[in-house]
């Protein structure tokens, strides 16, 4: 039998995929409603699809509608997928893949922010240290002790990784994250 | 429009205030419903007051949950309407979860109503709560918890909208018994859906276009139409037959397909896939331009992805854009309504000054001539013992001239029937294609028939499937429904005997059934009739029998123990390395699957 699907020319039945993958922004416009959130982080784990990063809002008050912004990775086939299925949920108005529209605008990339809250505890030079460095990062610092800072820094995720890591010798005691909010450069709207 | 709108609104109903119980019974009615399936218990009781006091809406009461929605999926299936099933909070939830599964896998409109424990008490671990919303949230195409009576109208309008329209789908609506007692404002159904909720039923013409000239470019075509077909309605299969026959295409269907192109049809290839006929999967295999019009490429059709029908151009009819090239690249998605498309398109064929190619399509039709000669669904007559083919080839011939629905359970005598009983309408086959659910026949068959007072109604059975939701003979013989549930006994799970002899090594753990009822004292003992055939030339007259009597048989056909389902594509393999009967002795059948095919299944 095997000899079969030699013959046949393909040795497998599983296909490999060829395709890499990709990481890419997804801006999902929903109705504001109980549930709604289930619904779409369900779906991504009973599909099996990957959550890198999640952000969720009310955006448009009067509409009751809600903006939530997902980090995914994925071949094109797989992205292409999710957004069809994200599409057959009910309260689900718009899938706008950030990276894919950032492309059909002719920019780069769509602008990414993240917040971070970083608390960093210590004395001495450690703490003129952490305070040199996030005046560098242009983090704020939004609360502090004699013995403690918390900064507030906002900027791409990879600038916040940076300035995470370096705080971390200095006496990083705890991070908060928001997540990734996105959208595309130009004039137009999602 | 307002003015009209209002008018025909007011021979239905107003906007008035009632309690939500009310609501419940008077949205039913505004939605045209008829019949409802359910159970009731403490969660629901208000409601169920409102049922005891109306005589418009005709409620069956049925053994169990699961029974109520499959019973609500038959009456669905065959008459095209949405079915409905009640049921209480918590057990009655969790035991509607099976039903709802096998409605959003085979696209069948279903809204369920359940009862919810108090609004204060939810969360609180209350005496049979569960959190129904969330445990059928991935089992429904939608779902709602209404928490406020105001509310309660609109929802109930809106869930039959959802399940109706676009790719048809079970929906529930949770209802809390406070919010039943509560009183409010009843509003009749509206016309303007929510915003979000559009599906796209025109398909783009471009694309149409592009599709029509494929086809008629087309040297080795093939039509392999599913089930999208059926749920689109009797204007969908009449386009079909149309095009068909505008074009000489051969045509071949999936399981929840069949009966859209009668099978006495010239062009009909018998169905496709992993118990398919040798004709339909080798032209499905070997063709040039496939036409898939309204199923989905599921596993059990294409066999092995990377081998399936690789030297073809594929047009896809769909209404759900996300089955578009979920597993098969496609190179023409069509997002549409399966009628709408098939409109477009055979007008266009009729218009187009390229026609198909007569000559090659005569070529491709020789082709395929000799593949059916092989004649895949040969077996070996006994006379001594029934042969399971034998016992529905018997059935189909005594039972066709009737007004005829069939229902199945799900394993070897599911595929049996699939390929021996032939079907000329759509809508008159039910069964479990998606999600393979054993049990699912039996109540299917109550519900078809409340649906059809006057058909026949046979439901084609295994003696293990049957077993599952045996309880609801005794819900047919309240209700006098006189369905037949035409038992295939041959003491295994005949699918799983055949799983096990291919992949196991033959160690049949566990598919053998050491004790089975009496199927004949069973029947007798719910009120209904048995009858037990042992012999091939008994078979005729008792099938007469079956059909004579008025009152839900059950039929215990005993047949040969050891047949097996063939064709066959093992699971791995590509369309054209299939088993056929005369090639499957014992050492075929153990050899067929590799240790790869092993993982799959």
């Amino acid at each position: 039998m095997n000899a079969q699907n030699l013959a046949s020319g393909s040795a497998y039945f599983i296909a490999k995929e060829t395709e890499l993958p990709v990481t890419t922004v997804l801006s999902v416009l929903v109705d504001n409603e109980p549930g709604v959130l289930a619904r779409v982080i369900g779906l991504f784990s009973g599909r099996g699809y990957n959550i890198e990063s999640l952000t969720v809002s009310e955006t448009e008050h009067e509409q009751h509608l809600s903006r939530i912004t997902i980090v995914t990775r994925g071949t094109p086939h797989v992205l292409d997928q999710i957004r069809h299925q994200l599409e057959r949920i009910v309260p689900v108005h718009r899938v706008v893949d950030l990276s894919v529209r950032a492309d059909e605008l002719g920019h780069d990339k769509p602008i990414q922010r993240e917040l971070a809250l970083v608390k960093v505890a210590g004395l001495g030079e450690h703490r003129n240290e952490a305070l040199r460095l996030a005046d560098a990062f242009h983090a704020k610092v939004t609360d502090a002790t004699t013995e403690h800072f918390i900064f507030e820094i906002t900027g791409k995720g990879s600038k916040i990784d940076q300035f995470i890591a370096i705080m971390k010798p200095l006496g990083l005691v705890e991070i908060c994250r928001t997540g990734v909010a996105a959208m595309n450069r130009g004039p137009l709207g999602m | 429009m307002t003015a009209e709108r209002q008018d025909s609104d007011s021979h239905t109903s107003q906007r008035r205030e009632m309690t939500g119980a009310e609501m419940v019974v008077q949205a039913l009615i505004d939605q045209g419903v008829t019949d409802i399936f359910g159970y009731p218990g403490g969660a629901v009781l208000p409601i169920y007051d409102e049922l005891f006091q109306q005589d418009r809406i005709n409620h069956i009461l049925v053994r169990h949950e699961q029974g109520a929605g499959h019973a609500a999926e038959g009456y669905a299936r065959s008459t095209g309407k949405v079915g409905v099933m009640l049921v209480t909070s918590g057990p009655g939830a969790t035991n509607a979860v099976t039903p709802l599964q096998d409605a959003l896998m085979d696209s069948i409109p279903l809204v369920c109503i359940s009862g919810q424990v108090p609004t204060s008490l939810i969360g609180s671990d209350a005496f049979q709560e569960c959190d129904t919303v969330g445990i059928t949230r991935p089992c429904t195409k939608h779902n709602w918890l209404v928490k406020d009576v105001n509310d309660l109208a609109r929802v109930l309008h809106e869930a039959f909208h959802v399940a109706k329209t676009g790719r048809p789908g079970p929906v529930l609506v949770d209802v809390p018994k406070d919010v039943q007692f509560a009183t409010g404002m009843y509003t009749p159904p509206e016309t303007a859906p929510r915003t979000s909720y559009n599906p796209k039923v025109q398909g783009d013409i471009e694309a149409i276009k592009q599709a029509v000239a494929l086809l008629a470019s087309a040297k080795r075509p093939i039509i392999y139409s599913g089930g999208g077909v059926v749920n689109s309605g009797n204007e969908a299969s009449k386009l079909l037959r149309e095009l068909v026959e505008l074009t000489n295409f051969p045509i071949t269907s999936t399981l929840m397909g069949l009966g859209a192109y009668p099978a006495s049809g010239k062009n009909w290839l018998g169905m496709l896939g992993m118990h398919g006929t040798y004709e339909a999967n080798m032209s499905m295999h070997d063709c040039d331009v496939m036409l898939n019009v309204g199923a989905r490429f599921d596993d059990r059709i294409t066999g092995r992805i990377s081998a399936f029908s690789p030297n073809s151009k594929k047009i896809h009819i769909d209404i759900d854009p996300s089955s578009i090239n979920k597993s098969v690249r496609v190179d023409i998605p069509i997002i549409g309504d399966v009628a709408n498309v098939l409109e477009d398109m055979v007008r266009l064929l009729r218009a187009s000054s390229i026609q198909p190619d007569k000559k090659a399509i005569g070529e491709w039709w020789s082709q395929i001539d000799k593949w059916r000669a092989r004649k895949s669904l040969s077996y070996t007559r006994n006379k001594d013992v029934i042969m399971p083919q034998y016992a529905l080839e018997r059935l189909y011939a005594l039972t066709k001239d009737h007004d005829t629905y069939i229902t199945t359970e799900v394993g070897q005598h599911q595929m049996w029937a699939a390929q021996f009983y032939g079907f000329e309408k759509p809508n008159r086959w039910m069964t479990s294609g998606g999600l393979g659910t054993m049990g699912y026949g039996l109540p299917a068959a109550l519900g078809v028939q409340i649906a059809h007072p006057n058909s026949l109604v046979i439901d084609i059975a295994g003696d293990a499937s049957v077993q599952m939701t045996m309880q609801e003979m005794s819900a047919a013989v309240q209700y006098e429904a006189p369905i037949k549930i035409f038992i295939l006994n041959n003491q295994y799970m005949g699918m799983v005997r055949q799983w096990q002899q291919l992949l196991h090594g033959n160690r049949l753990s566990h598919s053998y059934t050491e004790a089975l009822p009496d199927f004949v004292k069973l029947a007798e003992a719910y009120g209904g009739h048995g009858i037990r055939c042992e012999k091939p030339g008994d078979l005729d007259d008792a099938i007469q029998e079956m059909i004579d009597v008025k009152k839900p048989v059950l039929f215990d056909c005993r047949v040969a123990n050891l047949a097996n389902c063939f064709p066959m594509i093992p699971s791995g393999k590509a369309h054209n390395e299939m088993l056929l009967p005369d090639e499957a002795t014992d050492e075929a059948v153990a050899n067929a699957i590799d240790a790869k095919g092993r993982q799959l299944v």
